[in-house]
């Protein structure tokens, strides 16, 4: 039987001998196998950089737990998917509050292919090929950047962070051949831009403001609808998803009313069924892969709905106070490292959300010379300074043992 | 609200930490109880079909079983909350894993490279496009601009393609399904940047002409694209890098059993062979002295980075699990499953839907609601919504473009004959339907959350959040 099922596969490229892989594993054994190589990895606590360890109550891993839900696909057929589609539009609709923008998709793969789509969504809408960056916006976001770029021929801008601040400059470099201008909010170093006025200056080149943002900081800094950004990302993992060594994450991607058709990804509607009943659908279709091929926004197909469930329940669980509370909890134990530290911090007067810059090169954070290499950078401090992130789980007692630890080192 | 640790520093004034004017004014959001919020989410997954509860035979996506103990090991907190930028030797467990993984992945697809990037099929298109149009400019090439995709192809394909700025040039079909090999022929020259093509295609129909076809777009000095979509057909059996393919993305949520999550998280690893993998995006996993680490020096042509960290990790550490429970045996057994279900159920429905290529079929088939809608006006899309009254998820419709009327088939290996001929009885009786009771299957589904839904309104007047809607 099994042979003939493969005849038209020619003899030549039949496989003749056994893949080559290990023996199979029973359950047992595989529970063990991996068992041992996952508990040979151990954290550092103060890491940050675009992942961080933020609390997961149970209720989130519980919900995305129930396989009706991670067991299904795309809905497709809206009729037998009303639960993912349901849990869809809530998403968009709690993402369009927190950053107070107008239209929210169901999602992209990660922070970093959020702001790529974003810059070309940019340039899609103004016909321009230039895009403008801080480069204090995250430096892994700003590689992806550049290697979309590079791919679509479109030219790539970087303006250097203050040294003095942290903080990224005004720039003169966003002209009228500018696409957008992007910057990140808080900052790379996770100091918080002086973003009002902006908007109107990039819009005055006829340019985009395409912000990324801290989702957990919108509990308490003003949302970017409110300062006149154009499209929205960010990097959603801090909304109940695990580190998991830095993916699955979640895409944010939000954008004013105006640009909906120029959005990337799915997008989930509400409508009626033929009694009249409220339903959901997937929508605006016509933008996408399947239904315009060479002409659709983007190429995305599956994205990451089971995230964007997870960052709906946590968000639901949350609700205002509670977010409100854990943004608050990581300024002001962040804050309070940061004074203790004194000296040692490398922008002391730059206020900051969650994470900062510290002089040391004793591993206790990001080692940010890897990050930003080149001399300029190094003479800002750079070469012997890390990224110290405090999260609403970093323990007062934490936060001693590590100011003794700098200040000895 | 979720109850959280309390204030243990001296609480500062807001005002003095962060500049009044960049202070958050109004924040809206629900306030409900926990048990609120687990009953609310409850309800919703239970108006969910899933594989777990309904048979799910949508071609081109592998609906099969995703097993349990998968979800487990992802979780473990070892592997959950490593942080992706914590050092190599603090991260030995997981590096090593990915390290496997990649030998893996070549091992099984014939390739000499793999990146773990890639966080879906499309994103792992993307990748190997922007590979290939950078091996292109390293040669010289750079005007090796257009790539040659069948009709029968994905939506994402040309959708990547334009990504990149190069031009899809679309060739027909022959009628068994195959390329057409002359038109091919035609299409190719100085200008072709490469082939894109799923084999067994989107139809579920093996390439007879593969080698001719590799030898083709090879001597017009293009790569040839492995769209591996549908790589649950010819594990053990065949591989793409053997049949002539230097580039292929492999999309871990269809053939290696993680769940589709409603659309994701995926994962889409490309494998290349050694013209491409200096191309590779960085860092890359690798293994000095028995000490593993992430290397992004000495990559001068790579095309750099393509996710904010190293892929979704989560995802992989399932697909790894899976590859370590079956071995070589266990994966050639599930291909052969898979496409001996589908030759099954594809004879047991040709008599009474059309089949428009009838040969023997790989992992899934193409049957179409032609003589259904010539006789009954009855479409593909009113068969599949008269699926779910039977409690089956529908086939994929209306895809490939190339047959009318389409519904297309895969069953995988994960399902019992029961189920099978369960699924092959509802689709006989639809068909009966058709002829005693037209009414009863354009009206359907009739015993769902929700009937029919408006489609039409739904795009022309948007109501996309709570605040246009309710």
């Amino acid at each position: 039987m099994a042979a003939n099922l493969f005849a038209d596969i020619p003899d030549k490229v039949r496989l003749k001998t056994p893949l080559d892989l290990p023996r199979p594993l029973s359950e047992p054994e595989l529970v063990e196998e991996l068992s041992r190589a996952a508990q040979q990895n151990k954290p550092s606590s103060f890491l940050g950089g675009g992942s961080c360890n933020h609390f997961i109550p149970s209720a989130v891993n519980h919900v995305i737990g129930r396989s009706e839900f991670y067991t299904a696909y795309t809905p497709y057929q809206p009729e037998a998917s009303q639960g993912t589609l349901e849990a869809i539009y809530e998403y968009q609709s709690l993402i369009g509050e927190l950053t107070g923008m107008a239209v929210v998709n169901a999602s992209m793969y990660d922070g970093a292919t959020a702001l790529a789509e974003a810059a070309f969504m940019a340039c899609r809408i103004t016909g321009r090929k230039e895009i403008v960056v801080s480069q204090a916006v995250n430096p892994n976001y700003r590689a992806v950047l550049k290697t979309y770029c590079t791919a679509a021929d479109l030219a790539l801008k970087e303006i250097p962070f203050d040294p003095k601040t942290g903080l990224t400059p005004n720039s003169e470099l966003i002209t009228p051949n500018s696409s957008c201008y992007i910057i990140q909010q808080p900052n790379f170093f996770g100091n918080i831009e002086e973003v009002n006025g902006l908007a109107d200056k990039v819009h005055a080149q006829g340019a985009l403001f395409i912000a990324s943002v801290d989702p957990i900081s919108l509990g308490l800094l003003k949302p970017p609808g409110e300062y006149g950004a154009d499209i929205v990302v960010g990097e959603g993992q801090s909304l109940g998803l695990p580190r998991s060594f830095g993916g699955p994450a979640l895409g944010l991607f939000a954008a004013k009313k105006e640009f909906l058709r120029q959005l990337p990804g799915r997008i989930v509607g509400q409508t009626s069924d033929l009694d009249g009943k409220r339903g959901f659908v997937l929508t605006m279709s016509t933008r996408e892969q399947h239904i315009r091929r060479e002409r659709a926004t983007s190429n995305i197909c599956s994205n990451e709905a089971l995230c964007a469930l997870a960052a709906t329940v946590y968000l639901s669980l949350m609700g205002k106070a509670g977010l409100r509370k854990v943004a608050e909890l990581c300024l002001q134990k962040s804050n309070y490292l940061k004074k203790k530290l004194g000296n040692k911090v490398l922008w002391p007067n730059t206020p900051s959300f969650k994470e900062f810059a510290v002089k040391t090169n004793g591993s206790f954070g990001l080692d940010l010379s890897t990050h930003y290499s080149d001399p300029a950078c190094r003479q800002a401090g750079l070469k012997n300074s890390e990224l110290i992130c405090v999260t609403e789980l970093t323990k007062r007692n934490e936060l001693d043992e590590l100011v003794a630890e700098v200040l000895a080192a | 609200m979720v109850s959280l640790p309390e204030f243990d520093v001296p609480v500062e004034k807001l005002e003095e930490l962060i500049p009044p004017d960049l202070l958050r004014k109004e924040l809206s959001l629900p306030e409900r109880t926990e048990l609120d919020v687990i009953r609310h989410f409850t309800r919703l997954s239970q108006k969910n079909f899933s594989v777990d509860t309904h048979f799910y035979p949508l071609g081109s996506c592998t609906m099969k079983y995703n097993p349990k103990v998968n979800e487990d090991i992802a979780r473990l907190p070892g592997f959950a909350g490593a942080h992706p930028l914590q050092a190599a030797a603090q991260s030995q467990g997981i590096l090593e894993l990915l390290y496997n993984f990649e030998k893996y992945m070549c091992a099984i697809f014939g390739f000499d490279a793999f990146t773990l990037q890639p966080a879906a099929g499309a994103h792992g298109e993307l990748t190997a496009l922007m590979m290939m149009k950078a091996y292109h400019r390293d040669m010289g090439q750079a005007a090796r601009v257009k790539v040659v995709i069948p009709d029968s192809s994905h939506g994402t394909n040309p959708a990547s393609v334009a990504m990149v700025g190069f031009t899809p040039v679309v060739i027909k079909s022959n009628g068994r399904g195959n390329i057409n090999v002359d038109e091919l022929k035609k299409a190719v020259g100085e200008d072709t940047a490469g082939l894109m093509l799923t084999n067994p295609n989107t139809l579920g129909l093996f390439d007879e002409h593969i080698l001719e076809v590799a030898e083709i777009v090879h001597k017009s000095g293009g790569l040839l694209y492995y769209d591996g979509a549908n790589a649950n057909a010819n594990l053990g059996i065949c591989r793409p890098a053997d049949l002539g393919f230097d580039v292929a993305h492999f999309n871990l949520h269809k053939t290696f059993s993680t769940p589709h999550g409603g659309g994701g998280p995926g994962s889409g690893p490309v494998g290349v062979n050694k013209k491409l993998e200096p191309f590779l995006p960085i860092p890359r996993v690798v293994k000095e002295n028995s000490h593993y680490a992430l290397r992004v020096t000495h990559y001068d042509k790579s095309i750099g980075r393509v996710h904010s960290f190293h892929g979704n990790i989560g995802v992989i550490i399932k697909a790894y699990a899976y590859i370590l429970s079956l071995g070589a045996e266990g994966l050639k057994k599930v291909s052969e499953k898979a496409v001996e279900n589908a030759n099954y159920m594809m004879n047991k429905l040709k008599e009474h839907y059309y089949l428009p290529y009838d040969r023997q079929c790989q992992h899934e088939f193409v049957i179409s609601a032609k003589w259904q809608k010539e006789k009954y006006g009855i479409k593909a899309l009113d068969i599949a919504k008269r699926l779910i009254d039977y409690g089956f998820h529908p086939p994929t419709i209306y895809f490939p473009l190339i047959v009318e009327e389409s519904l297309m088939i895969e069953p995988t290996e994960s399902e019992s004959q029961e189920t099978l001929d369960a699924f092959c009885e509802a689709m006989i009786k639809i068909a009966k339907e058709c002829e005693t009771d037209p009414e009863l299957v354009k009206s359907a589904p009739h015993d769902t959350p929700v009937r029919r839904l408006d489609e039409t309104k739904a795009a022309r007047e948007p109501v996309l959040s709570w605040k246009t809607g309710g």
